[in-house]
């Protein structure tokens, strides 16, 4: 989505009633920031939209961006917030190999999850347990961390389900929605 | 493990901007591994430990390492040629700072050229409207590029705000320069 750098449109307020939308939107859709909903989202703090290209909305709390929405597809959130929150969404990951094509804006292939530095949920080599005991359908939102890495380094939707990965093991797994170092990442909110 | 306490405060590398663990991806890493050594050298010692890279390394084949390796040098020259291409048009570019009459004795003056040197324009005229307590605003200049308006002759204040403020300009490529009225100057 973010392979180019990319200028900012206009910003505008959000009023309160669409705030309080995407408020319940973002809980809907990732029901683990709950405990931490008011300080990400602050109920009496003004919510900023930003108009990036391609009809692509970010939402900013000041100078902090917070998810970003193509259209009406679901909100993904920004990799600085999944780093402060890195628990609350869904999470995949890479093996090591498959992280410079990621960081290039690579649609991620379904080896790079599959193979040995890999994990899925209900991994069997993940006996923590941090990559889930639910499998995740095709069009989810997720959040993918790299062998060897303490944080994310691309957050995405899926275009196959996970149990579907195992069976297949080839293939696109996830478009590249925003990574580290993309134009989204480098944007300034200043 | 579970029980870290939210929000995680991250640090992020102060020349490549990812976090320091994601260095070694970008074209910078050797200057970035510099940056690390002397602002956080706990955080550099567990990254760049020979037992962290002997890790990073058995867990690609040769092959794929090879490909890494090569990868990265491109990416490295990559950068260094932008760096190279960003220092020259930074050694070219003018900062015009324009004089021009509006009515009889009211002037305004406009500045030019400011954001080849990475200056947030706007930023800038924010800090120009309050440093001289005047009215100051942004418009974009036809051919591209952007233009700071402020009210007032402040040619020679600016100026000297300019060189004192921003590092970056150097004083050789700041310019004063004066737009009068037609009128005026054919007569
Ligand atoms: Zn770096």
């Amino acid at each position: 989505m973010f392979k180019k750098d990319i200028t900012p449109g206009a910003k505008s307020k959000v009023k309160s009633s669409v705030q309080r939308t995407i408020r319940s939107k973002v809980l809907e859709q990732y029901p683990l920031l709950e405990p931490y909903i008011e300080d990400i989202l602050p109920k009496k703090e003004q919510l900023d939209l930003v108009k990036l290209p391609d009809r692509i909305a970010l939402y900013a709390l000041g100078t902090t961006p917070l998810f970003f929405q193509h259209m009406d597809d679901p909100l993904l959130p920004h990799l600085t917030l999944i780093h402060r929150y890195p628990r609350c969404f869904p999470t995949l990951r890479i093996d090591r190999g498959a992280i410079r094509f990621v960081l290039s804006g690579a649609t991620l292939m379904t080896p790079g999850l599959t193979s040995p530095g890999g994990r899925l949920p209900n991994d069997p080599n993940d006996a923590e347990g941090r990559y889930g005991k639910k499998e995740l359908e095709a069009g989810e939102v997720v959040v993918i961390e790299a062998e060897g890495k303490e944080h994310a380094c691309m957050v995405g939707v899926l275009k196959v389900g996970t149990e579907e990965m195992k069976r297949v093991k080839k293939g696109q797994a996830c478009e590249a929605g925003h990574y580290l170092g993309d134009g989204l990442w480098s944007l300034s909110l200043g | 493990m579970a029980t870290a306490t939210y929000p995680i405060q991250v640090t992020y590398c102060g020349i490549c901007s990812l976090p320091p663990e994601y260095c070694e991806f970008g074209g910078t890493t050797k200057k970035c591994e510099e940056w690390l050594e002397e602002k956080l050298p706990d955080m550099h010692s567990k990254l760049y430990s020979q037992e962290v890279l002997e890790q990073n390394m058995s867990a690609l084949s040769v092959d794929a390492q090879k490909r890494a390796e090569k990868d990265s040098q491109k990416k490295a020259a990559r950068a260094e040629a932008a760096s190279a291409k960003l220092a020259e048009t930074r050694a070219t570019s003018k900062v015009l700072i324009k004089r021009i009459e509006r009515n009889k004795r009211k002037y305004v003056t406009a500045v030019q050229g400011l954001e080849a040197f990475g200056l947030d324009i706007k930023k800038v005229a924010k800090d120009f409207g309050k440093k001289f307590a005047t009215g100051s605003s942004v418009t974009k200049v036809p051919g591209g590029g952007e233009e700071i308006t402020v009210q007032g002759d402040l040619s020679d204040d600016i100026f000297d705000y300019v060189v004192e403020n921003y590092k970056d300009v150097p004083e050789d490529n700041l310019e004063c320069i004066e737009d009068k009225k037609k009128k005026k100057a054919d007569g």
